[in-house]
Order: structure tokens, then C-alpha cells, then sequence
């Protein structure tokens, strides 16, 4: 649709940071992204146009063929699908949920995502996250609203040594920054 | 820094929470027949105690939402959070509960 | 320098490694193990410090980081770190170490003057003298006092050294790694539990690793410390072990502060390494492990180079092999002196007398010494020392008798008892019980899931510290939830118990009010300035601490506070408990700045937000301001213009052709449900049910008590669906106020909040010419006057992107505001901007944004109103919804206050004299001088050289002020007051009909 212009990434002039055997903090490609509001019938409704079963629980996410729902509260989920679905995932979702109250909102340029993968993610989100990440405390598909620093992120365990953290673009910065620094003394 | 039992999430750093002042003050359903003074007490007053007070908190950096807490203002320990909406709590019972 | 101080045995100090190091620029040689005291020591060098007050020379007196004495600074330029203290820095090759508080020399000070005027510097001294005249404190009192004060200097370049954070989580924290700190560990760790050990010295061991004789289930101490903390390394999925850190503060919760000192040991450190880790950790449990201090005797001219706590001496000969002194005179109340001596005689030391103040010495250990042919002396006080830069005798004396026995030596080794060490469980808020028969406080009542163990608990032998320690451990593990454990005994050989102890001054023959008994050696508190602060009326240990300065220096009283306590509990006839404890506050020792700052400097202090454009104005040579968290672009300076001539020019360039500005920062919230328009009819002023899909509306948002908190022009997209935009200042503060009201106040409404600030970027086009600017780049939309009317938003593409195009306008001049998928956010702007060039225009920023809408009379939240200021005193009565039943804040506006004829009213302001730019901020007043204590009518909010009025012009807030129009007020300044009418606030197109063309 828009091949002509150039989409920048909010990563855009970082540099990769990479502990060999320790840990690696990497973006993740472009994604489609929604904020999904409503009651547990809705995210039951939404589930069947989004092709992803919407976590009752908190603080799940669900994947599934490259979709994730991430319940972030009582009435509140988080949509990741790949780029380029605004279109096609708004109408299927839309067209489920028929006349149930609910909002869908399109957050795929607000939000964005890194990866910190490796034997020492724990400890190097450990710099600015107070939260327990400890196996047995965060375990694999737990994933939540918390605070790296003094950024909001979604903080989403996807493997026993993988996070994926999520957040608002214009936060990229401080949070690789605080990264990269914190990273060093791995 | 204060653990807060975020009754959605369980409990998480204060960081994460905002204040948000004291619970169970009402808004007037129609604040058009209330008097200035009745309007006054809805603005301005507080009870402002020394010990046991139901304070409203939100989970702004987690789940997001408002929900209710009694809080010992001397000792900080937090001795029940509800969601926003439920009724005031027993607050001698809580006591009792806290004691045993 | 040959080392004849070494004992034979090297303790723990390796004397394959020697190093070399300086001290006041002279150079010693040590060995790996060392520290700078136990170095020193060993070449022959007590005197390590100057006295704060007096300058007296001091020497160290403890082995540990209670030290009040051998404060040093340690290396130099911008890495140089005063107070260190002495026994705690760990020797390196290299390390230059230098004395404080002393000048010309440590050992000729002149300061020392002070010694001999000390009559002058009493308890209360600064209350007493520096009272009057005021104008002396600034020119006189401050400068000597902030000259004489403290002790070393601080580096005034940038620290060079970086500092990191971690956030930790276990089950059981255990502080202090001795016997019971050690146990504990150990039981805990054997169940599972996620354990954190910390202890401040550089070794784990603490007392054990200055045991001679001990065996612990048959090995040498040190070898057993050695096999358990091999033990706990080998738990490395589990068992967190922080040597060099100190637990610095117990706060709420079981959230306890640690700092590790990572690099500060090592000569040439790696640069990737912080220097300090501060560690916040959350324990489920935790054990407190933190030992005893040993006290001091106070005594006269008890603070000579050469005179040492009993046990210090014990450990610098143990464990460092160092022999402190040739010829000692032990003066005790205390068993633990006796093994002192013992083991110092053992390395070579000369023991010439133990002075035991107490009637009887009979225990295990004086009987000992006894044995060992040391000769001893029971019922004899310690009652001075003669010397100068180091003690040359001990004064003795029986008790009852005015004879004095001078003892020649060149050691005094103290022991006055053991003070638990009950820092960390005060801070912790546990309560406090004085424990009579031993005088000493130990941990009563617990508030947070805590338990002591050991010497700080009270506990006073080495079998009861293990025993303490492995039931700790397992206690903790247990409560939190871990397995249970097995019960664990060790069995001890070769240890003496010892018991005993004294608070209080030690009675002596000399006339009180002539010598000097120091009690608080760091801050030069005597015994005399503490029955001083009693005999003026502080009756409380917290008014004596403030008026002597007891207790307050680096080491918080931790030698000094029992002594001072029981000095002025005797002093006021009181039991001790009644007298009181002064409050244990964090930090335990001093922890640097750079630890408590860790990653939060620079840039990294606070998040830094910038818009999808920043780099494009950048290049463009955009001035940027701070607007919260955001970089904003600020003017756009041609080459040779100053921010005044850049902004003339961008105003001019709006108004005659168009400009280009990011307005992405401003807060965007989306509002969807069924219930969204009696949402926004409750939350805004305005009327929305009507609001037409495709049309906008400038909303008002109150607080409950009727004041303007926010406002932002509303698009309705969908009938169920609001773009609502908000200050960029305000964005999380409205959507926290909206979600407020819907959660609590308004459940029922099927309506949801979700925030959109950074989904868009936002490229607002003003001017005459802005729509020939955008209309060749828009798809599908019809962006003429007649089918897109001035406040309406339509949704559509821009060079193939989807975009909400609003137009509308905070210049006064037709506009546009591009919404785009933020990533797009630079490309549409130079898209934009290649057309915006073919008519001249300019990019603009905040500063002439803020001219153009004042040239409007448009207000900016935070700027015109100062959140007491209602719709009605901005004149924006025409935005409220009069027919609505109720909004947020509607109630209020009725009240009493808010309806009073002298409110202060938004107006415009003209400068008499033209040219005269107003200040923002200054006041406003009826005549040009008024007296002092005038009220003002108001102040100037806003003002500006205006392009377009060829003069200045203001905005400001006047009582009364839409009744004062034409009237002349004045706006007094340092230079003279400054003439002005009052206008209508609106200066440019009060017809509006430039919005509409």
C-alpha cells in the first residue's frame, strides 16, 4: 500500500547488544497490534475472529500459528499478530463480536517489541524489573503490564531463557539504553 | 517500597500503583440538589485517620485497575484489597483476622 | 621498609604477594589480604587521623567498619573517595592513601590549636555562639565553620566510575556471614531455599577467621569456614553469595538495600565492571547475622595512637599477622580481652598488665591468662595514658585509691563489653528490650518476617552463635515455605567463653572538668560535654545526641551510643531504658551516591521522548524544548537568527503562507463503546450526543471542584467512537481521570479506553495555503472548504497511508492535522514538506505555536490556568453544555467562590509603550508604586513580540478584569512599573473568518 515510503522503526540507530553466552537484546520484526476491551463473553466472541483462544485468566498469553492474546486485565487483552493484518483481523474480529459491546483498537505503531533471550535475560531484566522473574515465580506464559525502569512495558515470558517485552515506541531509547549500560557487566 | 496485594494480580512493588485518595465517598447520584455545604464535605472533607483507613489505589502499571484498600496509617501493613465497587469491609473483624 | 611488625604466623595475608603503597605520599609494602590498617600497622604506623573537633591525633582502634578514627582518602583526581575507613579498604598494588582534617602534616596540625581552646567548643557550642549578629552567620560563622567541618573533600570532577542496580528475590537473606550467618546459610540453603548471603568484609567468616585455637567438628575454624562456604558455592542455582556488600537499610516488606563494593579492591579493575552494585532485594525471610561491637573504655586521653579495642589487636595479629605494639597494657571489663592478650603474647607481644575493672575475674580465660604468668589485676581502673603522636604509658589505678601507676608501653588494648548489634532490626521496626543483667539492648518484639541470630542477638558464646545459626536457618526456610530441614550441631573445641562488661565512664582521680574521656571519638564528644548537655536540660538520649553530636558521624554511634547512654543515665539518676535510644537509620555505614544513582544519570536519568520527526528537525537545526518527558522542537533558527528573529519569522511565514509542526506529542485517546457520547458528556463540559460522525468539537474537561484541568480538540469518528486529543503535559493524567470515573463512578457505561498518544504521529498544516500544501499527497478524501468544513476529521489516505485528517486549528489560520501510523511519521512529513516548500512555508515550532494562539486568545492549559480557574473566568462559558444534566465539575460551579464578582478573569494586555515585552509570571496592580503588602489584581500569563501586530502583546488574569476593559493598570518591575490597558483577548481575526476559507 505504501511501498513508496519508508516506514522507520522505532529501533532505528541502536546498536545490537549482545553478550556472547550471556544474553541478547533483539527487535522484533513489524507486528499487527490491538488493544481488545470487553467482558469474558466478548474476548470469547473475539477469540473465534481473532483465531486465538483469549486467556479468562490474568496474566496469560496464549499463541497460536504466530498469534498471541495476552490478557493484561479483568477486561483488557493484547492482539500480536503478524504485520500487515489491520484490515483482514479488524473485519473478522468485528464481524464475530456482531452487535456485543466491546473496543478494538489499533495500537500496531504504538507498541513494539524486543526480544532478551539467553542464560542471563533474568538477571539483565533484573536491572530495571523488580518483579520476581525466577522460573518458578514468572513462568513460561506468564506475561504482564509492569515497569522496566521508569518505562511501562508488557513484560511476556515465551521460553524458560526468552522474554519478550513490549512498549511504547518513544521508550525504545531509554530502555535499550539502560540495556546496553546494564548489559556490560555481564 | 511497599508490597501491594492487587486483588487481579496479586502483589506487586508500589511502583506500580498510583494513589488515588480515600474510598466510599460517593458521588452525589445528582449533585444539582446538593446543598454548598453537602457539596463541600463531597470535595474537600477526608477522615484523615490515625490507624485504619480504606484508601483507593490503581494498578495503573499493571492491570490497570482501581480497586479498594485498607491500610493501617501507622504501621503501613495493608490488611485487605477489594475490587472497586464492593461494600466497605467489617474493618473490627479484619482487625480480628489480623490478629489471629 | 622492613616489616618487623609481622608476627610470625601471616594469619590470612599472603606474604608471597607483597604490594607497595602510599600513605600521605610515603611508601609502605604490604602483602595480598591486607588492609590499609593492618598495613600500616605493620609498619609501625598508628596515627592515621586527626579528631574532628580538637584535631587530636588518632589511631585505629577497630578492625572493622565501626572504625571512628582512620578515616582516609583513597586515590586521586575524580577518583578521589574520602572516609573510607582504614580497616575496610582492602590493599591493592598501587593504592595511594592519604590522612584528612590535618594541615600542614598528620603529624603537626594546626588545627590542633583547637585542642587547647577546647573550653570554648563545650557541648552546645554552635547553639551557644553563632547566634547573633544575622549578617555574621553569611560573612562570618558559615565560611570557618564550613571550612573546619567535615573531614576529607569530595572530588568536585565527574565521578568517572559507573554504578549499577539489580532487583533480587529469596526466600531467606542472611546478613553477616560469622558462625551464625554462616549456619544459617548453610541450613537454609541444605532445604532449597533460594538464598541470598551478604556479608561487608571482603572474606566470609567474620569472627571465625580470627581463631586460633577453635576446631569445629575437628577442623581448624578457617578450614570449616572454608568447606561451608565451598558448600554454598556449589548451590549456585540457589545460593547468591555477595562478599564486600553491605546491608545498608531494612525497609518495608523484607525490601532490604545492599551495596556491593565490585571494583574498589582491585588495582586496575575492568572498565565493564561497576564500581558499586546496589542491590534491592526482596526477602521472604531473613537473618539478621550482623555480630557485636566491641566498646571502648572511657577513660582520660583514652584516644592516643597506639590505643586499641582488645579484640581489634586480637584480629590484626591473627588474622593479619601483624603485632600491633611491642609492650601492651590490657584494660578490661570483659573476658574477651583476655583471650586478646593471649594471643597477642602468643605473637610476640609483651602483655604487662590486664587491668580488670570488675571485682573478680575468675572465668575460664583470666584464669588463662593467669596460668600463662601474664600478671592481672582485678578492681584496677585504667585512669589515662601519657604520650604524644603514640600512647608511651598507661595510667592505672586501684579502685578506692587516688594512687596512680604509670605503666610505660606502647599499646592500651580496651574492652568495655560487646554491644549486639541491633541496627538492621531497628530498622526494621522491631521493638527493643534492655536486657538488665547484661546491659545491652537486643531484639524484642518483631515487626517483619525477621529473626537475629547470635552476637547481635545477645548471644554471647561461640556454641550458642552456631547453635542461633542453624535454627535461623532453618526457621526462615521453613516460614517460607520451603522444605523442612534437619536439625545441625557442630561441636566445638579449644573455646573459652567469656562474659562481663561495663557501660559508662570509668572512675578516675583527675579533676572531671580538665581532662578529656572521649565518648564519640569521631565527633570529640567527652564524657564531660554529655553530664554537660543533662545539666542544661536535654532529658532525653535524642536532645543529648543533637546537642553534643554524639552518635551522629559516619560510624552512628556504633562504639559510642551504650557509653553515652549510661553516662547520662547516671548523669540524670534515671534506669537506661528510660533515657531512651536514639533511632538506627539507614544507612548502617556510608554507601556512595553513585550506587544510590546507579544507572539514573545522563541520559539514562529519565526517559528521553522524542517524535517520529526528531531526527528531521535535528538536521534541520531545530532548538529543542523539554515538554515533559518529550523533546520538543522549538524554533527552527535560519543561519544568523536568534530565537526572537526565527520566531518573528516563523509567525510571519504562518500567517502570509503556512507552516508545518509536529504535533504528535499531545495526548490521544480513543473512546469506543455504545455509551462513548454520555461518556464524553459527563467527563467534558460540552455537549457531544449531537457532535455529527466527521465533525470535531473543542472539548473543556473540569476537575470535580469546577477548575479547567485539561482540554483538546474531539473528533467523532463512529457514532460509538471519539478521537480525543489532550495537552501534551496531561495525556496520563486524563486518561487516569477518565478511567477513574468509569471504573468507580460510571460502571455501567459500556465504553472503553484505550490510549492512541504514540499509534499517531501528527503533522498539523496552518496557514492560507495549508490545503494546496496537502491536497495533492490526500487520496479519498474531499478536502474542500464546502465538503470538509473548518472542525471536522475525516478518515482517508495520504500517499497511500491511512490517515484521520482533521481540520482544524490552534493558529487561527486555515488548517490540517495529518494523524499517521507513527512509523510513518518522518516520511509523511517530508512528503509534506517538499509540497510546503513550493509555496515558501516554514517549519515551525512550540515557541510560535504558542505566539499564534495567543494572538488568538486561545489558552494552554498549565500556562493560563493554574488549576484554580473556572470556564467562566476564560470567557469559555459558550463551551459548556447548559442544557446537560450533569458533567464533572458542574456542581461546583455554582458554589459561592466560584460565582464572586472579583474573580480573576482572562484578558488581553497592551503595553502603553509598544515595544515593552511584559514578563510572563509578573503582577498586576491598580497604581504604579503600590505599597508593600498590596494584594495584586493578577499576573501576566502569556506574552510575546507579536509579526502580525508589529508590537507586543499579553494574555493575563485580572480581577474583575472583562469589566476593566480600556482601563490603564500596571505591572510594577525592579526597573520602574510598566503602563497597561487592559483589551479583549483576542488580538488577530476576531471574526474567525480566516478559519473558514
Amino acid at each position: 500500500m505504501s511501498d513508496s515510503l519508508t516506514r522507520r522503526s522505532a529501533f532505528e540507530g541502536l546498536h545490537p547488544i549482545q553478550v556472547e553466552g550471556a544474553v541478547t537484546v533483539a527487535a522484533m520484526p513489524y507486528a499487527t497490534r490491538f488493544s481488545f476491551r470487553g467482558d469474558p463473553k466478548a474476548a470469547s466472541a473475539c477469540s473465534k475472529g481473532f483465531g486465538v483462544m483469549l486467556p479468562n485468566a490474568l496474566l496469560k498469553a496464549e499463541t497460536d500459528n504466530g498469534r498471541t492474546a495476552i490478557s493484561l486485565g479483568p477486561d483488557e487483552w493484547l492482539l500480536i499478530a503478524p504485520d500487515g493484518e489491520v484490515e483482514a483481523l479488524e473485519a473478522s474480529i468485528e464481524k464475530a463480536l456482531a452487535k456485543q459491546h466491546h473496543s478494538l483498537v489499533d495500537i500496531s505503531h504504538r507498541n513494539t517489541a524486543f526480544t532478551v533471550s539467553g542464560p542471563k535475560a533474568e538477571t539483565l531484566l533484573a536491572s530495571g524489573c523488580f518483579l520476581d522473574l525466577h522460573l518458578s515465580a514468572f513462568p513460561v506464559g506468564m506475561a504482564t503490564r509492569t515497569i522496566y525502569s521508569k518505562a511501562d512495558i508488557v513484560l511476556w515470558r515465551t521460553a524458560a531463557d526468552t522474554f519478550h517485552v513490549e512498549l511504547w515506541r518513544s521508550f525504545v531509547p531509554f530502555v535499550w539504553g539502560l540495556l546496553e549500560e546494564a548489559s556490560s557487566e555481564l | 517500597m511497599l508490597l501491594i496485594p492487587c486483588p487481579h494480580c496479586g502483589n506487586r512493588p508500589e511502583l506500580e500503583f498510583r494513589y488515588a485518595g480515600e474510598a466510599h465517598i460517593a458521588r452525589p447520584a445528582d449533585p444539582s440538589t446538593t446543598s454548598d455545604q453537602e457539596w463541600a464535605e463531597y470535595l474537600y472533607f477526608r477522615s484523615n485517620p490515625k490507624g485504619l483507613h480504606i484508601e483507593r489505589w490503581r494498578h495503573v502499571s499493571g492491570c490497570a485497575r482501581f480497586f479498594n484498600c485498607v491500610r493501617d496509617t501507622v504501621s503501613d501493613k495493608i490488611l485487605k484489597t477489594y475490587p472497586a465497587g464492593q461494600p466497605k469491609p467489617d474493618l473490627a473483624e479484619l482487625v480480628k483476622e489480623a490478629g489471629q | 621498609m622492613s616489616l618487623t611488625l609481622r608476627a610470625k604466623r601471616s594469619g590470612r595475608v599472603d606474604r608471597t604477594k607483597p604490594l607497595s603503597f602510599t600513605f600521605d605520599g610515603k611508601t609502605y609494602r604490604g602483602f595480598e589480604g591486607d588492609t590499609l590498617a593492618s598495613a600500616l600497622l605493620a609498619n609501625g604506623v598508628h596515627l592515621m587521623g586527626r579528631s574532628f573537633k580538637y584535631h587530636r591525633p588518632r589511631g585505629v582502634i577497630t578492625a572493622g567498619s565501626d572504625e571512628p578514627n582512620a578515616l582516609v582518602s583513597v586515590g586521586s583526581g575524580a577518583r578521589h573517595t574520602p572516609n573510607l575507613r582504614a580497616p575496610q579498604v582492602e590493599l591493592y598494588d598501587g593504592l595511594v592513601a592519604k590522612s584528612q582534617n590535618a594541615w600542614p602534616s598528620l603529624s603537626f596540625d594546626v588545627g590542633a590549636i583547637n585542642n587547647f581552646l577546647s573550653p570554648l567548643f563545650v557541648a552546645g557550642f554552635y547553639y551557644k555562639t553563632f547566634m547573633w549578629p544575622n549578617v555574621a552567620w553569611k560573612k562570618l560563622y558559615e565560611p570557618i565553620i564550613r571550612r573546619a567541618a567535615g573531614l576529607g573533600t569530595a572530588s568536585s570532577e565527574p565521578d568517572p566510575d559507573h554504578y549499577s542496580t539489580r532487583f533480587a528475590h529469596c526466600d531467606v537473606l542472611v546478613v553477616g556471614s560469622g558462625p551464625a550467618g554462616l549456619s544459617a546459610a548453610l541450613s537454609a540453603a541444605r532445604t532449597g531455599a533460594r538464598v541470598i548471603l551478604c556479608d561487608e568484609q571482603a572474606e566470609f567468616g567474620g569472627s571465625l577467621l580470627s581463631e586460633l585455637h577453635a576446631t569445629v567438628d575437628g577442623k581448624p575454624a578457617a578450614q570449616w569456614v572454608e568447606e561451608a562456604v565451598a558448600e554454598l558455592k556449589a548451590l549456585a542455582g540457589t545460593v547468591t553469595l555477595l562478599p564486600r556488600t553491605q546491608a545498608f537499610g531494612y525497609f518495608a516488606q523484607n525490601f532490604l538495600g545492599l551495596v556491593e563494593r565490585v571494583t574498589d579492591h582491585l588495582a586496575t579493575p575492568d572498565p565493564k565492571l561497576p564500581r558499586d552494585r546496589l542491590w534491592q532485594v526482596r526477602a521472604k525471610e531473613v537473618v539478621i547475622a550482623a555480630g557485636a561491637h566491641e566498646r571502648p573504655m572511657v577513660f582520660p586521653d583514652n584516644d592516643r595512637p597506639g590505643i586499641m579495642l582488645a579484640d581489634a589487636a586480637r584480629t590484626y595479629a591473627n588474622r593479619y599477622g601483624v603485632r600491633p605494639g611491642g609492650r601492651a597494657v590490657v584494660a578490661t571489663a570483659h573476658d574477651s580481652a583476655y583471650q586478646a592478650a593471649l594471643d597477642l603474647k602468643a605473637a610476640g607481644v609483651s602483655i604487662e598488665l590486664i587491668a580488670d575493672l570488675r571485682k573478680e575475674a575468675n572465668g575460664p580465660l583470666p584464669m588463662a591468662a593467669r596460668a600463662a604468668g601474664i600478671r592481672v589485676e582485678t578492681g584496677m581502673a585504667i585512669t589515662g595514658s601519657t604520650g604524644r603522636l603514640r600512647v608511651n604509658a598507661a595510667l592505672v589505678s586501684k579502685l578506692g585509691t587516688d594512687g596512680e601507676e604509670a605503666i610505660p608501653c606502647d599499646l592500651i588494648l580496651m574492652c568495655g563489653g560487646w554491644t549486639p548489634s541491633v541496627h538492621l532490626f531497628s530498622q526494621s521496626r522491631g521493638k527493643l528490650v534492655f536486657d538488665d543483667a547484661r546491659q545491652v539492648f537486643i531484639p524484642g518484639e518483631s515487626a517483619q518476617a525477621e529473626r537475629s541470630a547470635g552476637a547481635c542477638k545477645g548471644s554471647e558464646t561461640l556454641a550458642q552463635a552456631f547453635e542461633d545459626g542453624f535454627a535461623a536457618g532453618l526457621d526462615a526456610a521453613a516460614k517460607a515455605g520451603c522444605a523442612q530441614g534437619k536439625a545441625t550441631q557442630v561441636k566445638l573445641a579449644g573455646v573459652l567463653d567469656a562474659h562481663g562488661g561495663f557501660l559508662g565512664a570509668v572512675p578516675h582521680p583527675h579533676d572531671a572538668g580538665r581532662v578529656k574521656a572521649f565518648v564519640d571519638y569521631q565527633n570529640d564528644v567527652t564524657a564531660k560535654d554529655i553530664k554537660l548537655a543533662t545539666r542544661e536540660g536535654m532529658r532525653s538520649i535524642e536532645h543529648v545526641k543533637r546537642y553534643t553530636t554524639t552518635g551522629m558521624a559516619t560510624d552512628q554511634g556504633k562504639l559510642s551510643n551504650m557509653n553515652a547512654l549510661a553516662i547520662a543515665a547516671e548523669a540524670l539518676g534515671k534506669p537506661i531504658p528510660a533515657v531512651g535510644l536514639t533511632t538506627f537509620r539507614q544507612p548502617y555505614t556510608p554507601i556512595s551516591f553513585g550506587a544510590m544513582a546507579n544507572h539514573s544519570r545522563g541520559d539514562l536519568f529519565d526517559p528521553v521522548r522524542k517524535t517520529a520527526t526528531h531526527a528531521w528537525a535535528e538536521a534541520q537545526g531545530a532548538v529543542f524544548e523539554d515538554v515533559g518527558l518529550w523533546k520538543r522542537a522549538w524554533y527552527f533558527p535560519h543561519a544568523g537568527e536568534d530565537m526572537h528573529a526565527a520566531v518573528l519569522r516563523e509567525c510571519k511565514t504562518v500567517r502570509d503562507s503556512a507552516g508545518v509542526f509536529d504535533a504528535s506529542t499531545l495526548g490521544k485517546i480513543e473512546v469506543v463503546g455504545p455509551d462513548a457520547a454520555e461518556f464524553m458528556n459527563i467527563l467534558y463540559t460540552n455537549p457531544w450526543s449531537k457532535l455529527e460522525v466527521g465533525r470535531c468539537r473543542y472539548g473543556l474537561m473540569l476537575n470535580e471542584a469546577g477548575f479547567v484541568m485539561d482540554d483538546g480538540v474531539v473528533g467523532r469518528i463512529a457514532e460509538d467512537r471519539f478521537h480525543v486529543t489532550t495537552t501534551t503535559g496531561g495525556a496520563p493524567r486524563v486518561l487516569n481521570h477518565m478511567e477513574d470515573y468509569l471504573q468507580t463512578e460510571f460502571p455501567n457505561l459500556k465504553v472503553a479506553l484505550t490510549s492512541t498518544t504514540e499509534q499517531y504521529s501528527v503533522v498539523a498544516v496552518q496557514g492560507p495555503n495549508a490545503r494546496k500544501i496537502i491536497a495533492p499527497l490526500i487520496d479519498g478524501i474531499d478536502i474542500s472548504n464546502e465538503a470538509m468544513p473548518h472542525m471536522s476529521v475525516r478518515l482517508g489516505k495520504i500517499c497511500g497511508v491511512p490517515t484521520r485528517l482533521f481540520r482544524m486549528s490552534f493558529t487561527g489560520e486555515l488548517g490540517f492535522e495529518v494523524n499517521v501510523p507513527a512509523d510513518y511519521g518522518q516520511a509523511i512529513w517530508e512528503a509534506i514538506w517538499a509540497e510546503a516548500q513550493k509555496y515558501e512555508a516554514c517549519a515551525y515550532g512550540t515557541e510560535t505555536m504558542h505566539v499564534l494562539r495567543a494572538e488568538k486568545g486561545y489558552i494552554i492549559v498549565g500556562q493560563e490556568t493554574d488549576g484554580t480557574v473556572t470556564p467562566n473566568d476564560l470567557g469559555l462559558d459558550w463551551a459548556i453544555g447548559k442544557a446537560k444534566p450533569d458533567f464533572v465539575g458542574k456542581r461546583s460551579l455554582t458554589r459561592p467562590d466560584l460565582v464572586k464578582a472579583d474573580r480573576k478573569q482572562l484578558v488581553g494586555l497592551l503595553t502603553v509603550e509598544p515595544q515593552t515585552v511584559l514578563e510572563e509570571g509578573a503582577q498586576i496592580t491598580l497604581i504604579g508604586n503600590p505599597p508593600a503588602g498590596t494584594s495584586a489584581l493578577g499576573h501576566v500569563t502569556s506574552s510575546y513580540q507579536s509579526a502580525v501586530l508589529g508590537r507586543s502583546f499579553a494574555l493575563a488574569i485580572v480581577s474583575a478584569g472583562r469589566a476593566r476593559m480600556g482601563e490603564t493598570l500596571y505591572v510594577p518591575m525592579p526597573d520602574g512599573p510598566i503602563a497597561v490597558t487592559v483589551t479583549d483577548p483576542v488580538f488577530y481575526d476576531k471574526e474567525g473568518a480566516k478559519l473558514h476559507v
